[in-house]
């Protein structure tokens, strides 16, 4: 699947200038953010062109442009992407939607708010909260635009009660490669309604067309929240309480789970120490850190008290408990850095972000950490243990960049066979951009990806869309 | 060891909510927190008990019936006993007040607890933002005080030494004992509560300290009308503006864009 796109000519910036005036930005005085994602590592390239479009039309306009000279266009939100899914790998023309920031209603009968992609998921979970009601995905990077977390079908650390991106889109509005302007999808609670194209759509990483407007579902606002944070002696204790949440009737919003090196990096870039190091004397080895959510202090209060018991009897060194508003922000800053602190420390970095069952999570850590040590870097991980995603870094500080590529490319091979051998996916929430397409080809295999390659050209025939990502490499 | 620490209940907000009508405080909706600096003291004392197992806290609070919920938070974290200060005649008290009946109250706790070899306080309360009600304690009691401590160096036997901000830089301090401390943020988070303390703290017996078992107490120098303090005018500052982004292609364009400005403001 390879096209030869047409260059950018001087007569393509007039037309683009005519649908977006004054706001056509060529060469040079592009804003070199756009050449890439935060993981450069999978390889950047500058568009030749950018707009920051501020609505669907403007859109249509530009992609109608790029669709007649055969120019590619690729979308990005807020670039907080960890694939490379936003690089603009064969240029031409980047559509930048961090204007279209507006979120333009609510429908609070039907709990939904209708949002244009650029919206900060921060800043609609603070507006929806103020509203009574709750954005329910929670990734960690609070500053990506809700496009992007459609687009990459993003969870975060409430999935294990709410789902993830997916669960919560209810509509939208794309531009398909063609320029033509259509819409997926309803404000209602169920469909049986021929093929989701909605559900297609979700995830596809801007691949077969781009999202100009979302509706989205909310749910009321939990009215109390509550954190737990449990140190354990090792990390295999820690993992294998974690099935026992749902068998005792548990239901928490998030179960993290994180290795005492990892804390100490956060708590380093954070600048401060937040969680204990040692119990009575011992060392912690590793903590779960996990969030309960309810309609009263007292029913949080009765939920602690038999979670706490369950994990005390489970091996728990303590089980300490965050909930008052300066408790519960201190411990989830600490876990929020954490991806932050990794890239503070360290040169040279990839990651992947597999899912497994549950169960496998102990098993999945001890290979790779045993894997790990036929390679010259070192490993950092941590996850959301409560749906088996977990995000494994590779890190080095002294390799040669080639080197580096080399011995990562070689251990990731083997971490994703052995994720598709214990029934697991070579991505949970990350998505497979362009830094990923060789191990989703090796998991899946030739049909599942030929099928992908038909729905690809069915939406855009000429290739023109985010070229070289999810499903096949340029 | 035996150490106080006085915390306040406050609202936990950083924009505090005045009604203009009585200039007072809007609670409503607010959810109360121990005062964050009353923490960092708790802590303090935290780590001198990790230390010194024997170590006694306790925990003195003034205010309405609903502080109980942060004298209980403090039990969960640290301490080992809770008192509350509580009566209408303490109501619409000044700093100047509060520390007085402060004061009288630590020693009426010491009548059971025993004298405290130090008082820990906070450096300021986040609602009031005053930094005098710890200095004023210090001086009704006769005691020397370190304030804008960050943390305790070492409770030796004799003396407490203490590492202290100081304008520019930090100094570490000794004080004999009995001493009065106030802390400000360290480098570190207080702990949290363990889920036995948390169900411990939950079932425990707050004392409660009213005007009527102060007997030395002067009430013409607690309450409303005990307070020099007059307030002319509560408000919230004016947000400032923002500042003014200037763009353009070239610096001259910038200059000529900063001078229109500047002139259509009659600044220039």
């Amino acid at each position: 699947m390879t096209t030869q796109y047409n260059p950018v000519t001087a007569e393509v910036i007039a037309e683009l200038e005519k649908v977006v005036p004054g706001r056509v930005v060529v060469g040079a005085d592009v804003n070199p953010d756009y050449s890439r994602d935060e993981m450069p590592i999978y390889g950047t390239r500058m568009p030749d062109v950018s707009v920051d479009a501020l609505t669907t039309e403007e859109v249509a306009g530009i992609v109608k442009v790029c669709y007649e000279h055969n120019i590619p266009v690729t979308t990005r939100g807020a670039g907080t992407g960890l694939v490379g899914g936003c690089t603009p790998i064969c240029g031409g023309v980047v559509i930048c939607t961090t204007k279209m920031n507006k979120i333009l209603s609510y429908d609070l009968d039907n709990f939904a708010v209708t949002v244009q992609p650029g919206v900060l998921l921060q800043d609609l979970a603070d507006d929806a909260l103020a509203h009574g009601c709750m954005y329910p995905p929670d990734p960690g990077e609070k500053l990506a635009t809700l496009g992007g977390n459609v687009a990459t079908n993003a969870s975060g650390m409430r999935g294990v009660k709410y789902g993830a991106t997916r669960d919560y889109v209810k509509a939208m509005t794309v531009v398909l490669p063609t320029g033509e302007i259509t819409r997926f999808g309803a404000t209602v609670s169920k469909t049986s309604s021929g093929y989701s194209l909605l559900n297609l759509m979700i995830g596809s990483e801007g691949t077969l067309g781009i999202i100009t407007e979302l509706t989205l579902k909310l749910i009321p606002a939990p009215k109390a929240t509550v954190s737990l944070i449990v140190p354990f002696e090792d990390l295999s204790a820690c993992i294998s309480t974690v099935p026992k949440f749902k068998m005792n009737h548990f239901n928490p919003q998030a179960i993290e789970f994180f290795e005492k090196e990892i804390l100490i990096t956060s708590e380093e870039y954070l600048g401060k120490q937040v969680f204990p190091r040692k119990v009575d004397g011992s060392e912690v080895g590793a903590y779960l850190l996990i969030t309960f959510d309810g309609d009263s202090q007292d029913e949080m209060d009765a939920i602690v008290e038999r979670a706490a018991e369950m994990l005390l009897e489970e091996g728990a060194m303590d089980v300490l408990v965050a909930d008052t508003p300066p408790k519960l922000k201190d411990a989830w800053a600490a876990r929020s850095s954490f991806l932050e602190g990794i890239e503070e420390q360290t040169k040279l970095l990839d990651e992947c972000d597999v899912v497994v069952p549950v169960n496998k999570i102990p098993d999945y850590v001890i290979f790779a950490d045993e894997l790990a040590k036929n390679y010259d870097f070192r490993l950092q991980y941590f996850g959301h243990a409560g749906d088996g995603n977990l995000h494994i870094y590779t890190c080095s500080n002294d390799m040669e960049k080639e080197e580096f590529l080399r011995q990562v490319d070689d251990f990731m091979s083997k971490l994703y066979a052995k994720t598709m051998e214990l029934g697991g996916q070579i991505s949970g929430e990350h998505g497979i951009g362009m830094g990923k397409v060789k191990y989703l080809a090796q998991a899946l295999g030739e049909t599942n990806m030929e099928l992908m390659r038909g729905i690809k050209k069915v939406f855009d025939p000429k290739l023109i869309l985010n070229p070289g990502k999810v499903c096949y490499n340029v | 060891m035996n150490i106080l620490v006085c915390v306040k209940q406050v609202p936990d907000t950083n924009e505090i909510k005045i009604d203009p009508e009585t200039n007072t405080l809007v609670r409503d909706g607010v959810p109360s927190i121990v005062n964050t600096f009353d923490g960092y003291a708790l802590e303090a004392a935290a780590r001198i008990k990790d230390n010194a197992p024997d170590t006694k806290i306790v925990v003195l609070s003034m205010g309405p019936a609903q502080a109980e919920a942060a004298l209980r938070e403090c039990l969960a974290i640290a301490a080992d006993k809770a008192y509350l200060l509580t009566d209408r005649a303490f109501g619409g008290s000044d700093t100047l007040a509060t520390s007085y009946i402060l004061s009288q109250a630590i020693r009426k706790v010491e009548d059971t607890e025993g004298k405290f070899d130090m008082i820990f306080c906070g450096k300021q309360a986040i609602d009031g933002d005053t930094a005098q009600v710890g200095p004023e304690i210090a001086e009704h009691l006769g005691y020397p005080q370190v304030t804008y401590a960050l943390e305790v160096q070492e409770a030796a036997a004799d003396q407490l030494k203490v590492l202290r901000e100081a304008e520019d830089g930090k100094q570490v301090v000794g004080v004999g004992y009995p001493c009065l401390v106030t802390f400000t943020k360290p480098s570190f988070d207080p702990r949290f509560p363990t889920i036995k303390r948390k169900m411990a703290a939950r079932k425990a017996v707050i004392e409660q300290i009213t005007a009527a078992d102060l007997a030395d107490i002067d009430l013409g120098r607690a309450g409303l009308k005990g307070s020099p303090t007059k307030v002319k005018r509560t408000f919230v500052p004016p947000r400032k503006k923002s500042g003014m982004m200037i763009t353009g292609e070239t610096p001259e364009e910038c200059a000529g864009k900063l001078y229109e400005a500047l002139n259509g403001a009659h600044i220039i």
